[in-house]
């Protein structure tokens, strides 16, 4: 082909400017990895650190199968789990037959561990998407929850297998004991697998898995096999959940029968769908956000599980792109320059839906506090659970805040209507 | 010379209904072959026959004289046989860029390869940008299938049938729903993008099937009833009767 089309040429343009981006946007998560315990240095910020690290490279894993490949699944925390109990039981044999491999490797063997869980069960389970998939590995992460509690041997019963990160030989002089060291190697693994997973998803694999996700049936039109595609996506995501489970392991010196379990299946379906399943970097916020939730909630209530439970139903019902769909909607209105519309709408609308929020979060704990007579502390008011008083409140606030709230809430979809038409009309908009 | 599109005594039936009845088609290489015939006569189930998303009751399918009746749609494809579909079968949320990337690439030999940058194979760049170029969507590459117009859609239905470089083209109804214009236009690109390759198209209008066919097959009730050139088809007393009437004279 002689004269090149200028598509190309616009098309190049466009993707070296996004590679720009596409560095600039790794350097400053690498720079951020790095400072951040710099600033919140306590020991309480560093150990949520940890845990979210681990719960974004767990999330984004489990997105590979969802929002990539449209695979729903009901039992990632297998793969998580296998990799944990690998990881502790290769950093103990290394222990004991003093291995030269040091521990930030260790996670590389639970990522193993979940791709050859993944290896093994996955042609069978790929055969088939939708339902059939999901009711599979829901029996499967049952299957394997329930044998850990029996195989005592391999998986330590209730107690689980305990090990000691310092015991394998120390890196650069580090031996890994406290815990700002352990954070800088979950650090390390976060953005290492967060930048293969991104890479992953501009493949030919990576496209194809879109590819089946929208539409299987056609993919085998143009050459692929869709079984195939879905088992490859099912081994890379248990490969990148092994390595999360190496990590917990590292990160607790343990691995037990709650890591493979349906709650924490369940955890890691919820966070990549709070956070966003059609972007890329959705499941990063859902993990930031659930994972701070589960440490707020479980101490101030007993009933944080609920709550979890209300914004999954409210997710799913107002906003079923997460929060990276609600944020993204938002893109087109920036370029537009017509952000400002809709932003006192927002303000304005926030108060009663506060009220709203408050009177549902009242409604609860005094449900939940009802026998015990607790006094509830809602900002610094206390209340107390048995006291008609406090039920007066909680249905003032539900009801008030919630017919308030519908009409603010109108309000705010007339104003992105009007900021969409500018957009539109501006062709920032489809 | 081996016939690029073999079908011998096929039956096909859905439960004990027949749908196909011993059907019989030959289409050589490099030929424009038009199947035509009223409406649930079995074109589409023709189609899903030869292209493996059916398996025939009995009878035998042969691509350049293989047999390939038996094997999965992706074998069948990658042994140079694509075909697109009545009712429009894209990527709905990827943009129309990517659904002709995706068709590209197994031809292009990437296949599932999961260590390769897709950006940067200029091969599968060029050839993309080729397909929009000639299905006229350059300028929409960027918009997901499913907000395309309906004539757009079609014309991307098309891009993604032709896109691997198949040697054997069959699209099924690809100008239904379109205006006249959108018609001739599509026609002319069909025309065009299937130069030396061989094409079989299901098409209703009679302008568009003698314009473009160097053979056309009449299907009733799952039977091929008559097959030649546009002159015997148009002489024929059988295909008269059961299904032309009067439109061609
Ligand atoms: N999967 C199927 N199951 C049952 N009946 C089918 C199926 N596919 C097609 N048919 C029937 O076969 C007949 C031929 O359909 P089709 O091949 O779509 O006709 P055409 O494309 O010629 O209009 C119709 O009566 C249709 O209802
Ligand atoms: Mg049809």
């Amino acid at each position: 082909m002689t004269n090149a089309p200028t598509p190309t040429l616009a098309a190049a343009k466009q993707e070296s400017g996004g590679a720009l981006g596409f560095y600039g946007v790794w350097v400053l998560a690498a720079v951020a990895l790095v400072v951040l315990p710099l600033i919140f240095s306590s020991g309480g910020s560093l150990t949520s650190f940890c845990l979210i690290g681990i719960a974004i490279i767990f999330a984004l894993s489990y997105n590979i199968l969802l929002g990539q490949t449209g695979l729903l699944s009901f039992g990632h925390a297998v793969q998580y789990g296998l990799g944990g109990f690998l990881a502790v039981h290769v950093m103990n044999a290394v222990a004991n037959h003093n291995w030269p491999i040091p521990l930030p490797v260790i996670p590389l063997i639970g990522g193993i561990g979940g791709m050859a869980f993944a290896l093994l069960v996955g042609w069978v389970m790929t055969k088939r998407a939708g339902t059939v998939f999901a009711m599979i590995s829901l029996g499967i992460g049952e299957l394997v929850a329930s044998s850990s509690l029996i195989l005592r041997s391999v998986f330590g019963g209730e107690s689980g297998i305990t090990t000691d990160r310092t015991s394998l030989m120390p890196m650069f002089g580090w031996t890994f004991g406290p815990q700002i060291q352990v954070y800088y190697l979950i650090a390390f693994w976060v953005l290492i697998s967060a930048i293969a997973m991104y890479a992953l998803t501009r493949t030919p694999l990576g496209r194809i898995c879109n590819a089946v996700r929208d539409n299987p049936e056609r993919v085998e039109f143009i050459g692929y096999d869709p079984h195939v595609v879905r088992y490859l996506a099912y081994m890379f995501a248990g490969f990148f959940a092994g390595i999360a489970g190496g990590l917990t392991a590292i990160n607790f010196e343990i691995a037990n029968s709650a890591y493979l379990g349906a709650t924490q299946s369940g955890l890691v379906l919820f966070s990549a769908f709070i956070g966003g399943t059609a972007y890329f970097f959705g499941p990063i916020l859902g993990a930031i956000l659930v994972t701070y939730l589960q440490l707020g909630l479980t101490s101030v209530t007993s009933v944080w599980q609920l709550y979890f439970g209300v914004i999954f139903i409210g997710i799913v019902m107002f906003a079923p792109g997460g929060i990276a769909g609600i944020l993204m909607k938002h893109r087109p209105l920036i370029r537009a320059g017509t952000l400002g519309t809709v932003i006192p709408s927002y303000l304005v609308a926030a108060i009663p839906t506060l009220a709203f929020a408050l009177g549902i979060i009242l409604t609860i704990e005094t449900v939940a506090r009802f026998s015990g007579g607790d006094v509830i502390n809602l900002l610094g008011i206390p209340f107390v659970a048995t006291a008609p008083t406090t039920w007066a409140a909680a249905a003032v606030l539900v009801v008030g805040g919630f017919l308030v709230a519908r009409i603010t809430w109108r309000r705010v979809a007339e104003a992105w209507d009007r900021a969409a038409t500018v957009a539109r009309d501006r062709g920032y908009l489809a | 010379m081996t016939a690029a599109i073999q079908v011998n005594a096929v039956e096909k039936s859905f439960g004990n209904v027949q749908i196909i009845r011993d059907l019989n088609l030959s289409v050589a290489k490099g030929e424009r072959h038009a199947i035509i015939g009223p409406n649930g006569a079995g074109k589409s189930t023709t189609f899903n026959l030869i292209s493996g998303h059916i398996k025939p009751t009995s009878g035998e399918i042969r691509l350049n004289g293989e047999v390939t009746s038996g094997l999965r749609p992706f074998e069948i494809n990658r042994r140079g046989l694509s075909r697109s579909f009545q009712v429009t079968n894209v990527f709905a949320r990827m943009t129309v860029w990517e659904n002709v990337r995706c068709a590209v690439l197994w031809a292009t030999g990437h296949r599932y390869a999961f260590w390769k940058n897709v950006d940067s194979l200029p091969e599968v760049k060029q050839r993309t940008a080729q397909i929009l170029d000639d299905i006229h969507l350059s300028h929409r590459r960027d918009v997901p299938a499913g907000l395309l117009t309906y004539a757009e859609q079609r014309e991307l239905e098309i891009g993604i049938t032709i896109a691997g470089g198949a040697s054997v083209i069959m699209l099924d109804e690809p100008t239904a729903g379109m205006s006249h214009a959108e018609t001739e236009r599509a026609v002319a690109l069909i025309r065009r993008l299937t130069e030396g390759r061989t094409l079989v198209i299901v098409e209703h209008d009679m302008s568009v099937v003698f314009g473009l066919a160097d053979r056309i097959s009449v299907l009733v009730y799952g039977h091929i009833i008559a097959s030649g050139t546009p002159e015997e088809i148009r002489g024929n007393p059988k295909v008269k009767e059961a299904y032309l009437g009067e439109e061609v004279d």
